[in-house]
């Protein structure tokens, strides 16, 4: 099962990061994204754009999870040679994440 | 209780939604937001060619819609179209109060732009590197708090104009002077900040940039309408949107606005708080009614943000066409070929075959290559254009539709000063004085 299937994202840019916000469609499957989302599968799944650390937020008031990725803006918005250089488009590449589990 | 709307959150947003807001929602007060990171930096340089340029260049467009609506309505205006040069649209909003023949006091924020007072021996943020050593310095805008801004209001002002200035400050502001909170408390800043954060991006948390076919609906996207939120003095906050508007105002879009572009949730630095969103709530109070409680803060940093803009050379980005049959291998032969022929001129060059369709012989396949670089001189960005052009008949077959662009680019890094060193001012310009 894909992530798409469980969550929805929106991914924000400051500088060279890239914020992944991360929410179940039902609350009841925020454990498993806590469980499954992990900061290394973050990593690896976004490995080709994120170059820098990852860092992992959890906010169980709001069922969130916020992954802070460095260096995901290839230098930043305004010197990015990519096409997409607010990386507005790693919120769904995020969300087509293989879960394990399911 | 006070209503603040926000009818813009980028320079490139809709007019009609604002224009439904102050029309329509009972308002005490409207934001727009227009300025992201690099938007100033594009302002100095425009100013730079232009000494009256450096505003918003959509401010009389809004305006034109806007201000006799909310002339009407009693609605106060706040925005940061000033950009680059707050004074300048402040005249040309006076003028346009005058066109109309309406009454009002224009309040301008300045301040912000803190370029003499740089060091440009400080390293920046992103990079550790020092801000003079990234090219040439045009723009050094500080983000300035509601501190800034109370000063306007208590001119009675019915429009403020306002250059760089955190964008929940905008919001806050406007809600402290009317709700009598004191900026030095952290709680109440850090809620009149959360609301700000939650509006900041108009029509992102009414549904816009939301809709997922199938998995998130959002009805009437086509008649998006922007925000509302009716705040108490206690700090607790509902968002809505005007009934009979499309969008929606849900759980679900409310965090997704809430967490935005927020880099430590523990933590998030604005000029006038540290707030803290882990207490945060967000229930569903009714339908397209979202109430938001529970921010938490701390003190406000000693230092504001710099947003500083740079010469970082020219940008050029060239792009052709494969179809049909083996058309992915063509395309990736031709960013082979490309990319051979700029190897001696010390580029760092980006080629890519989007359109990702595999090497399966379809007469519908299509792919395009995009070859992007960043160079320091127009001769070589020019370079860069000609060897794609030069496709045509010196690379694989059947490519076709070169489009090329050479643009100036203006970098940005961030880095910080001492509250000290900013000194806000606030102009104010009457409608009448300009009329008489």
């Amino acid at each position: 099962m894909l992530l798409h299937e469980l969550a929805h994202c929106r991914a924000g840019d400051k500088g060279d990061m890239s914020t992944l916000s991360l929410f179940p469609h039902d609350d009841a499957d925020f454990e498993l994204l806590r469980r499954e989302v992990t900061t290394d599968r973050v990593r690896t799944h976004l490995a080709d754009r994120v170059r820098g650390e990852v860092l992992r937020y959890e906010l169980p008031n709001l069922c969130a999870l916020q992954f802070v990725c460095h260096q995901a803006l290839d230098g930043g918005v305004t010197t990015s040679l990519a096409l997409d250089t607010h990386g507005k488009t790693l919120s769904h590449r995020l969300l087509a994440l293989r879960l394990t589990e399911l | 209780m006070t209503r603040i709307g926000s009818g813009a959150g980028f320079a490139g947003d809709r007019i009609e939604p604002a224009v439904a807001l102050a029309e329509h929602a009972g308002l005490d007060d409207l934001v727009l937001e227009c300025l992201a990171e690099r938007t100033i930096a594009l302002g100095q340089q425009r100013r730079l060619a232009d000494p009256g340029l450096g505003y918003d260049p959509r401010l009389r467009a809004r305006f034109e819609r806007l201000l006799p609506v909310a002339a009407r309505r009693g609605v106060r205006v706040l925005t940061n179209m000033g950009a680059a040069n707050p004074l300048a649209a402040g005249e040309v909003t006076r003028e346009l109060l005058r066109e109309h023949r309406l009454p009002g006091r224009v309040a301008v924020v300045t301040g912000d732009d803190v370029l003499a007072e740089l060091d440009l021996a400080a390293p920046a943020w992103e990079d550790g590197i020092a801000l003079g050593e990234h090219g040439e310095v045009v723009s050094a805008n500080a983000y300035l708090g509601a501190d800034a801004l109370l000063p306007a209001l208590t001119t009675g002002a019915s429009v403020v104009l306002t250059g760089r200035v955190a964008d929940p400050s905008l919001f806050l502001a406007p809600l402290a002077d009317r709700l009598g909170w004191d900026l030095a408390d952290p709680d109440q800043t850090a809620a009149g900040t959360l609301v700000g954060h939650l509006l900041e991006c108009a029509g992102q948390v009414t549904g816009g940039y939301f809709a997922d076919p199938g998995v998130k609906d959002v009805p009437g996207l086509a008649d998006l309408g922007f925000p509302f939120a009716d705040v108490s003095p206690d700090g607790a906050a509902e968002l809505g949107k005007l009934d009979g508007t499309g969008g929606v105002v849900s759980r679900a879009t409310v965090r997704e606005q809430l967490l935005y572009e927020v880099t430590d949730p523990t933590g998030y630095r604005t000029p006038d708080v540290v707030l803290d969103f882990r207490e945060v709530t967000a229930t569903e109070a009714g339908r397209d009614r979202v109430r938001i409680a529970g921010a938490r803060g701390r003190s406000r940093p000693d230092e504001l943000k710099v947003s500083v803009g740079y010469r970082a050379g020219h940008r050029a980005e060239a792009e052709i066409s494969y179809a049909g049959p083996n058309a992915a291998r063509r395309a990736r032969l031709a960013a082979e070929v490309v990319t051979e022929r700029l190897g001696g001129t010390g580029l760092r060059v980006r080629a890519e075959v989007l359109g990702q369709l595999g090497d399966s012989p379809s007469a519908t396949a299509e792919c395009r290559l995009r070859v992007a670089a960043l160079a320091p001189d127009g001769e070589r960005a020019d370079l860069v254009c000609h060897e794609v052009e030069s496709l045509y008949t010196n690379g694989p077959a059947g490519g076709g539709g070169v489009r090329t662009s050479v643009r100036d680019v203006i970098g940005i890094v961030s880095t910080s000063i001492s509250r000290d060193l900013v000194r806000p001012r606030v102009t104010v310009l009457e409608a009448d004085d300009a009329a008489a």
